[in-house]
């Protein structure tokens, strides 16, 4: 039923951001007078769907801070105090979203990477050994990215050719990398003296941190990657329909390499945000990042089978926790509710996107 | 409706050779799915004890049938009398509970479980919800001896078994539901001449003791053999009921089956005219743009050789399972082949690589569209240029301006419907999604990037395209539709190999036909020297070779 009424009204010229106003209100609801009907119209477009979900995540943000507006007035009715204050969630959220941002082009292309908490562990103490930081902070950056990305260009070369399950050859390597990390280490915390990269985490760049420009440049250059390069296409292709992708001549295979590789770089990249803010290389950083990008990615409506999914969604989705987490902070609750509340959102956010929020938007009223 | 029904089965009584009342009678059964008429008034009578064979061709309904007796489907309108009682079966449960079991094609069992637990399947012997194993399995030894197999371990995972022995527990299934008809749908296509043989003792088996066996096969031997009487399908109509199986003569049951009332709308061959295309190859033999040479996978085809020129249409006729699609997949570097190689424009294209294949200019529409072809979720557009956004795109940023244009130009020429390339190709039609699907393989980047066109020197357009089932599970409409559009591809210089199940598809569309069974190549002639009974007896065994006289 909901069927016939999209096809009925969905614009025919298929571009459903530029066609003729006239014509769709004509054809989306006659008994309308005519204002704002190319929004409408739009909006009852399938292509809009991404965007009416991201909306979706907007509200909640909204919702959050009309939270903190009623719990705390003093932070977040203040534009100073609520500028800085979510600055700090930013900041928080800004690792953890550079590992989602890459989980994301792995789960569009309808696999999984368990290891990334791991590989982050790992190229963490293997770029701030003694010995590499005594070649200074250049050659930090170098080690952790190449570290990084190696560890996924293996994880990628197992799934690929070696033909295993994405879930088994990450779950493998999120063991192995951990262990490799604590030998390396010692188990020790491994104190940063570099000043280049402790100032990744302390210096400001137009009045922002550069951790959350580095996050903002990661999300805009994978936003580009995924949406206007080949490189992007044949990734969604893959996931979508992989046996219809490799019978129209796509190498399957070099494909889930390079993403395996993009999400192992994004590691190595968070990596260094982590040790700057910790201002120390450990086998512990990461703890548990998989299962948060996992869910910040799944939040933001990516499809877990694959095909489908936005970068702006996994932004959104880190944010919406790192929002949640700061406000079991400012009201000094216990991190036992926070992590109750994390689990009850994203329950919520996954039916509410089953049963469609949008499709209130849509309905002719 | 009913009483209708019945007093025209009145008529079908003259045939009836048994007494008694009929286990089975179905009458004036109506099915009907959006598009399509699968059933249009079926008759079937079942007796107790007897061998009922089904005949008909790809697309009669059988398969539809079939799944009515299961109570898969119900049917629109219509009869069921089982043991003389109107029944209506909510679900397949319900079906197997009243009697009826139903063996597929692709048999259901669960590789992972062993025999016993498979034959026990949702009925799991249980006390207490506790499985009693020790139970299961000296029952499912005593299924089995009853089908003369004891000799099958009963722990054997079904997954390590041989085809034939998976028949048999299948079969075993059916026994321990206590089953008095068992539908068995082409159970012999994966079995080597004496398991059939073995097959057949088992049904007789079953059959002394008042089973009785709906029996679906292409192959007429075998209904000869084992078959008491007939029913032949045809467009979903039942074209004769109750022949008797071994009297019957050949070509009249290929008669009943033939000659289809579904219009079968083919464009005009231009300027060539029905007999001329062949005395054209003859006298002008245009170098081959396919040449296909000894391909060979085992257990699949064997020995292949083809060739298929620029303009010109082959069509492949076969049975399901006589190699046809894999021979089409392996032409196209989806598989590896064992042996032999395949050329195009005289260059050997590399084994088992698809993009290369691609590259070269070959196109696949394969046979299962929703799965291999198409990703539904997807715009149209961006299904219509996955095999070429790369070409589209510039220094690896995709164009989807360019992209979108050159679909909707596509879009145009086969006059999809709706136009509206933006949409999601799962909101399309059967129809148009083959559009789609035949639409990515017209694209030609190259006139749309001159940079690109003045840099190769040639066209990066598609030169032979190969069709699997181009018009599996599109309507009667809209297959005029893509046979014209299948057609005009060729008149524009694409080479085009087909493979079809439907005989009159592949003899009014192709040029030439070549004959395929059991993977092997039994004939090859110009279209116009076949007719559809012949390239039909070919398909299914030779048969009027072997039996023509009563």
């Amino acid at each position: 039923m909901t069927e016939r009424v999209k096809v009925v009204t969905a614009p025919a010229d298929g571009s459903p951001d530029k066609g003729s106003p006239a014509d769709r209100s004509a054809t989306a609801s006659p008994a309308r007078p005519d204002s704002g009907f190319s929004v409408r119209g739009w909006f009852r477009d399938d292509a809009s769907e991404p965007v009416r979900r991201n909306l979706g995540l907007i509200a909640v943000l909204l919702v959050l801070y009309g939270i903190g507006a009623w719990s705390r007035p003093d932070i977040f009715l203040h534009a100073d105090r609520l500028w800085s204050n979510e600055l700090t969630v930013l900041t928080l959220a800004s690792s953890i979203g550079v590992v989602a941002i890459g989980m994301t082009f792995v789960i569009i292309s309808g696999g999984i990477d368990l290891s990334v908490g791991a590989l982050l562990a790992l190229a963490s103490v293997w770029c701030t050994t003694l010995s590499t930081q005594s070649y200074g902070a250049a050659t930090m950056i170098f080690v952790a990215l190449v570290v990084g990305t190696v560890a996924g260009l293996t994880n990628g070369f197992l799934i690929a050719y070696g033909r295993m399950a994405p879930f088994i050859a990450t779950l493998a390597a999120m063991v192995a990398a951990r262990g490799l990390a604590q030998k390396i280490s010692g188990k020790t915390t491994q104190v940063v003296s570099v000043k280049g990269i402790t100032d990744i985490a302390q210096r400001k760049f137009l009045g922002l941190p550069w951790l959350v420009i580095i996050f903002a440049v990661v999300a805009v250059l994978a936003w580009v990657l995924l949406n206007r390069t080949t490189f992007g296409r044949r990734s969604a292709a893959i996931g979508g329909n992989g046996e219809a992708a490799r019978l129209a001549g796509i190498s399957v295979r070099r494909t889930q390499v390079i993403i395996y590789a993009l999400s192992g770089l994004c590691c190595g990249i968070a990596a260094l945000m982590v040790t700057a803010q910790a201002n120390s290389g450990s086998s512990d950083h990461g703890n548990l990042y998989e299962l948060q990008a996992i869910a910040a990615v799944i939040i933001g409506g990516t499809a877990l089978a694959g095909g489908r999914g936005t970068i702006v969604g996994s932004v959104l989705g880190v944010l919406v926790f790192s929002q949640i987490t700061n406000l079991f902070i400012v009201n000094n609750l216990a991190i036992e509710y926070q992590l109750i509340a994390q689990g009850v959102i994203i329950v919520a956010a996954v039916l509410i996107q089953q049963f469609r929020v949008g499709s209130l938007l849509r309905r002719p009223t | 409706m009913t009483e209708a029904g019945m007093t025209e089965a009145g008529m079908t009584e003259a045939g009836v050779t048994a007494g008694g009342e009929p286990l089975l009678r179905l009458t004036g059964i109506v099915k009907t799915f959006p598009g399509v008429r699968a059933l249009d008034g079926v008759e079937l009578e079942v007796l107790a004890g007897e061998v009922h064979c089904l005949l008909g061709q790809n697309g009669a309904g059988k398969s539809t049938l079939i799944k009515v007796l299961a109570g898969v489907h119900r049917p629109d309108s219509g009869s069921l009398l089982w043991h003389g009682e109107e029944v209506s079966f909510s679900g397949p449960q319900a079906a197997t509970k009243a009697g009826i079991a139903t063996i597929y094609q692709e048999l259901d069992l669960v590789d992972d479980l062993t025999v016993a637990e498979n034959i026990f399947l949702g009925h799991e012997q249980a006390a207490a919800g506790f499985v009693r194993r020790g139970r299961m399995r000296a029952e499912a030894t005593a299924v089995l001896r009853r089908l003369g197999h004891g000799d099958i371990p009963v722990n054997r995972k079904v997954g390590r078994l041989p085809a034939a022995a998976k028949q048999i527990v299948s079969m075993g299934r059916a026994l321990s539901h206590d089953a008095q008809l068992l539908v068995m749908d082409e159970p012999s296509a994966v079995l080597a001449h004496d398991e059939v043989a073995n097959l057949f003792r088992v049904i007789r088996e079953l059959t002394s003791r008042g089973i009785a066996v709906v029996y679906i096969s292409h192959r007429l031997e075998e209904i000869r053999e084992i078959g008491d009487r007939v029913t032949v399908l045809k467009d979903g109509r039942t074209s004769a009921v109750n022949l008797p199986a071994r009297t019957t003569r050949t070509d009249d049951l290929v008669t009943r089956m033939t000659g289809r009332s579904i219009e079968y709308v083919f464009p005009e061959r231009a300027g060539r005219p029905e007999g001329e295309s062949a005395e054209r190859t003859d006298a002008n033999p245009s170098p081959a743009l396919l040449e296909v040479v000894g391909l060979t996978r085992p257990g699949e085809f064997a020995d292949v050789s083809l060739s298929v020129r620029a303009g010109e249409i082959v069509g492949i006729a076969g049975l399901v399972g006589s190699g046809r699609s894999e021979l089409l997949e392996t032409i196209y570097g989806a598989r590896k082949p064992h042996s032999g190689e395949v050329r195009l424009d005289g260059r050997r294209l590399a084994p088992g690589r698809v993009s290369s294949a691609v590259r070269a200019g070959l196109g696949l529409a394969p046979e299962e569209r929703k799965s291999q072809a198409l990703i539904l979720e997807d715009r149209i557009y961006r299904n219509v240029t996955l095999a070429t956004f790369a070409r589209y795109a510039s220094a690896g940023f995709t164009r989807a301006a360019a992209e979108r244009a050159a679909a909707a130009e596509i879009a145009d020429r086969l006059a999809l419907h709706p136009r509206a390339v933006g949409r999601p190709v799962k909101t399309l039609s059967g129809g148009n999604q083959q559009k789609v699907v035949l639409g990515r393989w017209l694209l030609d980047p190259s006139t749309s990037t001159p940079s690109q066109a003045g840099r190769s020197g040639k066209s990066t357009g598609t030169r032979l395209l190969l069709l699997d089932e181009p018009t599996r599970g599109v309507d009667v409409g809209a297959r005029a539709d893509l046979y014209r559009v299948i057609r005009r591809m060729a008149e524009n210089g694409m080479g085009v190999l087909m493979v079809s199940s439907e005989v009159p598809e592949v003899l009014g569309l192709a040029d030439r036909v070549i004959v395929m069974r059991e993977g092997r190549v039994v004939r090859e002639a110009p279209a116009g020297e076949l007719d559809e009974e012949t390239v039909l007896d070919l398909v299914m065994a030779g048969s009027l070779l072997e039996v023509d006289s009563p």
